[in-house]
Parts: structure tokens; C-alpha cells; sequence
């Protein structure tokens, strides 16, 4: 296992990453739906290659976070800056091309389409030709999508799932959708890929194979990692940053040694003591 | 004999639905919505062929291709100002809008060319093909008919499974939001359906005329509620679905013509629709939709 890096308890930058514009930054982040607020005053800084966690009890808009950094939903407070760049104009797609890519906490693959065209669709904007160009079949397609095929593969090899490539996405084990939502997403070519509930519904061995997996993924592709998760030994083993999230509000922030010794967060999550 | 040109006649009419019948359900298949704008787009289509032979004195091919660059900006154009800015409205309003767009194009064409029926002319020239020495006949549009939709049909399962626009359509109808997460540009590959429907409904509609050559303002309107049907009794959503929908549809209304009654046979027609939709409501090659929760 590689060592975790130190973390500055208050920005959650990474040492390394110090002198480098944060791959992502909220400041004053929220949403309110219609009087109700979902999330407010979110703030936070992701480093260019960390891996941060965003925990909570259910119900505490760690979704509504993700639907905000990925403009599902447009903010009604504050600021999001993507590598230093503002997200307000953009929307969903823009917001993808400009570097965020995430996964569903209920998967949502292209059921009836193969594992691989699937891994393609997050090509699409790496396969650079015409409309023409592939109604006439001219040279370009066949190189831009025989180099789409081979990239497609090389994702998959990630997780090992090159062999099944052309089954159908809806027809393949739970696990590995999971995992196919991952490579789907790592095609698009991102800066910061956010993990919606990664191992929900994996078992003990498949999630310690998952942990591994976040890591190496960080480690080749040089990338940031946000992910929300409910499963501790998961988010204390790979997260160098963790968020803790309650009623909209983030209520800690740190290490996952300071997170799991910190009284407000055991409050928000098993209740408060009793007196007496 | 007799019953193998009927069989033919059958599957040249056929033809000529399913390529309407593919702008139905691929616009279902991605945008979710009945366009009963399609049908006249046919007949803008049949009109500016017309007029590019008959006026400019243009060859057929070229007056083809004029048909379908125009019917493929009208297509865009319709998508644009119509139903774009009711994305995420009811489907009612959408379909409403639909046949409002429907009337426009009828009312437009009857103040451009007039209610005068115009005579389409040939745009296939030869004399066809005689087969069992001369007993059946096979006529030049027939044949041409035949041969366009089989050629229509593999050049567009080859564009939807094996170029990325047809992954990005194939993406889109599954799932408009993951698609966009993924970069798709959903509105982009919208218009593209709609260019493609719109194109194929150009090349119908001269297909159209050149077998039945009287052509009006409301010309489109029966061929496209048709092929409509077609398409729902293929499966709406299915592009083979379509193709076979057509095809059966012109079959049993050639026979329903000859055999039974010539009154009869739009009666015969939807009333087969019907008993398929009562036995298998999702249509011949259609499938269950599951309700996501």
C-alpha cells in the first residue's frame, strides 16, 4: 500500500499540490428549492491529484452537492471554480468538457447498448471527426474510431473487463456496472471524477479491490478523486481530505484522523449523548 | 400470378411508409415525441421536386437532392422554433404544437403552390422488368422504390451502430441526463435526428408522388398517418420495428384493395392495427418500457 499524504487540516490541498490552482473550488455554495434549503455556505478546495471524501447521514445533500458541481442543478448561492475557471454560464455538458465527470449512486448505464459503445459515448469528445466524415466513411473515421476501440479497451483492462466488452451493459453483474460507470466516466477525460456511493452494494473483498482500484486510477491518470461513500473502512483507507455534510451544511473537515476523534461529526451520526 | 404483382405492389407502397415511418420513431426513439408534423414535410419535399423539374428543367437526382437539403433545414427549423422551447413541457402541449406545425405547412403550401393538383412527373425513367414472361410486372418505381428503402435501411443501421453521432442518438434516447454528463450535446444530436427524419421523408414523398402523381397541399397527410401507424405497429422506438411495420402495412393494404373492398381498405388497414395493438401493445419488434423510479 503507498503511504497516504499529510493533509493541512483546514483547505484539504494536499502538500504537493500547494503551489498549483485547485482542481476545484466552492466558495458559499448553495441551493434552495423553493424556500427549503438543500445545501448552503459549501465550501471547499480539492487538490490537483487528491482524493477527497464527502460523508454524511443519509439525507444530508451529498448528492445535491454532486447535482451542483455538475450543473444537474444551477446554484442559487455562490461560486464554483473549475481549474480556476467559473461554472456559472456553463451547463451539464460544458461543465463535462471543461473536466468534471461522475458516476450515479443508482446506475445508470446505456442498458441496451454494448459495454463498449457505452466506454465510447465518453470518447465521443475525444473522437474528433465529422458527421460527413462518418456518413461517407471516409479515412478519418475508420482511424479516429479504430484509436477509439483501442482506448475503449485500454479503460477496460482497468478493471479487467476487456472480455466482455460486447455484452450488453444492462446484462452484466452489478459489480461491474459499477465499475463500467467508472471507465465510462474516466473516458471523458477529466481533471476531477466524482464517485457517487462507489461500492454500495459490493462485498467486503470487492470493495477493498475497489480501494486499490480509486488509488491506481489516481496514480495513472493524475487525476482528483471526490467520492461520496458510506462505507468508513473505505473513505478513512483512501480519502486524504474528508467532508462531513449534515442537514446542507458541512459540519467538519480534515483528516480521516481527525474526522473520526471529532464530537460534532459522532454526534451528527449516532446522536447525542445522553445526560446523566 | 396476379397475387405476386400484388405482393410486389405491396412492398413498393411499403417501402415508401417505412422510410416515413423510420422519421417517426426515430423522433420518438430520442426526443420522446409524436412529430404528426412529418407527413408534411413529405409533401414540402414532393413540392420542391417538382418545382426544381418542372420550372428549373433540372434533372430528377438533382431535384432529389434539392428536396432533401431543404426538407432537412424545414426539419431543423420546425425542431428549433417549435419544439425546442417545449423540451420540458407536457407531452399534450408538445403534440398539439406538433399538429399546429402540421397545419401551418399545409396552409403554407396551399398559399405558395396553390389547391390545384399538380402532376408529379416521372422522376424514374424504364420500362420496369417482366418476370415468368411477362405475367408479372415489376414497374421502374416500383423496383427503385424497393431497392431505396433496402439501401436507406442498412446505410442507417450502419451510421446508429458504428459512427459516435449514433452512439451520442442511441445514448440520448436511453438517457438524456447521463448522456449529457458524458458531453453529449443533447439538443445537437436532437437536430440531427430531425435533419435525418427530415431527409428521409424528402426522399419519400418524390418515391410518393412518382407512383400516385397527384399532388396537393394535403398530400402528406394520409401517407404520414400511415406510416404513424406503421411505425406503432413495428414497435414506435424500433428502427427495424419501422422497416417492418411499413412493408406488412403496404402489403395489407394492397390485398385488403384487391381482395376485399377498395373502400375498404384504410377500414382493413387500422383495423389490423388495432388487433395487433390489443394482442401485443408494445408493437411487433417494440419492448416492455420500464418505468424508471
Amino acid at each position: 500500500m503507498s503511504k497516504l499524504v499529510p493533509v493541512p487540516s483546514k483547505s484539504m490541498i494536499p502538500e504537493r499540490d500547494l503551489g498549483k490552482i485547485p482542481v476545484l473550488e466552492t466558495r458559499h455554495l448553495g441551493i434552495e428549492f423553493g424556500g427549503l434549503t438543500a445545501v448552503s455556505e459549501f465550501d471547499m478546495t480539492i487538490g490537483r491529484t487528491e482524493i477527497a471524501g464527502l460523508i454524511g447521514p443519509n439525507g444530508a445533500g451529498k448528492t445535491t452537492v454532486f447535482n451542483l458541481i455538475t450543473k444537474v442543478y444551477q446554484p442559487t448561492h455562490g461560486t464554483t471554480l473549475l481549474n480556476g475557471i467559473d461554472t456559472y454560464a456553463m451547463n451539464t455538458m460544458q461543465v463535462n468538457r471543461a473536466g468534471i465527470a461522475r458516476t450515479f449512486q443508482n446506475i445508470r448505464l446505456f442498458q441496451k447498448m454494448s459495454v463498449e459503445d457505452n466506454v465510447k459515448v465518453g470518447l465521443h469528445n475525444q473522437t474528433p471527426y465529422t458527421m460527413a466524415e462518418g456518413v461517407l466513411r471516409m479515412p478519418r473515421y475508420w482511424s479516429k474510431e479504430r484509436q477509439a476501440h483501442e482506448r475503449a479497451m485500454e479503460l477496460l483492462s482497468l478493471f479487467h473487463m476487456e472480455d466482455m466488452a460486447d455484452v450488453p451493459a444492462g446484462s452484466l453483474p452489478y459489480g461491474a456496472q459499477r465499475r463500467l460507470e467508472i471507465v465510462r466516466a474516466l473516458a471523458t477525460n477529466p481533471s476531477l471524477l466524482l464517485l457517487d456511493e462507489p461500492a454500495a452494494g459490493m462485498n467486503p473483498s470487492e470493495t477493498a479491490e475497489l480501494m486499490e482500484n480509486i488509488r491506481h486510477i489516481r496514480d495513472t491518470f493524475q487525476i482528483a478523486i471526490m467520492l461520496i461513500e458510506h462505507d468508513m473502512s473505505l473513505v478513512m483507507g483512501i480519502c486524504e481530505g474528508i467532508l462531513v455534510l449534515n442537514h446542507g451544511k458541512i459540519i467538519a473537515k480534515g483528516t480521516p484522523q481527525q474526522i473520526q476523534n471529532d464530537p460534532v461529526v459522532i454526534e451528527a451520526y449516532l446522536g447525542k449523548k445522553k445526560e446523566g | 400470378m396476379t397475387f405476386l404483382t400484388y405482393l410486389i405492389s405491396g412492398i413498393s407502397l411499403g417501402s415508401v411508409y417505412a422510410i416515413i415511418a423510420l422519421g417517426y420513431t426515430m423522433v420518438y426513439g430520442i426526443a420522446k415525441m409524436l412529430n404528426f408534423a412529418h407527413g408534411d414535410v413529405i409533401m414540402v419535399g414532393a413540392y420542391i421536386a417538382y418545382c426544381v423539374m418542372s420550372y428549373l428543367g433540372l434533372s430528377p437526382i438533382v431535384s432529389v437532392i434539392a428536396a432533401m437539403i431543404v426538407c432537412t433545414l424545414l426539419g431543423i427549423i420546425i425542431e428549433r422554433l417549435a419544439y425546442k422551447p417545449l423540451r420540458s413541457a407536457a407531452s399534450l402541449a408538445v403534440l398539439i404544437t406538433a399538429i399546429g406545425v402540421s397545419y401551418f405547412l399545409q396552409n403554407s403550401a396551399l398559399l405558395i403552390w396553390g389547391s390545384a393538383t399538380k402532376i408529379f412527373p416521372t422522376v424514374v425513367a424504364g420500362d420496369g422488368v417482366s418476370l415468368f414472361g411477362g405475367q408479372v410486372r415489376i414497374t421502374a418505381v416500383a423496383l427503385t422504390t424497393i431497392l431505396t428503402c433496402v439501401v436507406i435501411m442498412i446505410a442507417l443501421t450502419m451510421f446508429i451502430k458504428m459512427t459516435k453521432i449514433g452512439k451520442a442518438m442511441r445514448a440520448v434516447s436511453e438517457d438524456k441526463g447521463a448522456a449529457q454528463l458524458m458531453g453529449i450535446n443533447v439538443n445537437g444530436t436532437i437536430s440531427v435526428t430531425f435533419a435525418i427524419g427530415s431527409a428521409l421523408a424528402a426522399i419519400a414523398g418524390v418515391l410518393l408522388c412518382s407512383a400516385y402523381p397527384n399532388l396537393m397541399p394535403t398530400t402528406g397527410s394520409l401517407p404520414g398517418i400511415k406510416a404513424f401507424t406503421a411505425a406503432v405497429f413495428g414497435g414506435i422506438g424500433s428502427i427495424p420495428g419501422a422497416m417492418l411495420g411499413g412493408i406488412l402495412l403496404g402489403i395489407i393494404e394492397i390485398f385488403a384493395k384487391a381482395y376485399i373492398s377498395t373502400q375498404l381498405s384504410d377500414a382493413i388497414v387500422f383495423a389490423v392495427l388495432i388487433i395487433v395493438l390489443l394482442v401485443k401493445p408494445t408493437g411487433l419488434l417494440g419492448k416492455q418500457i420500464h418505468e424508471k423510479v
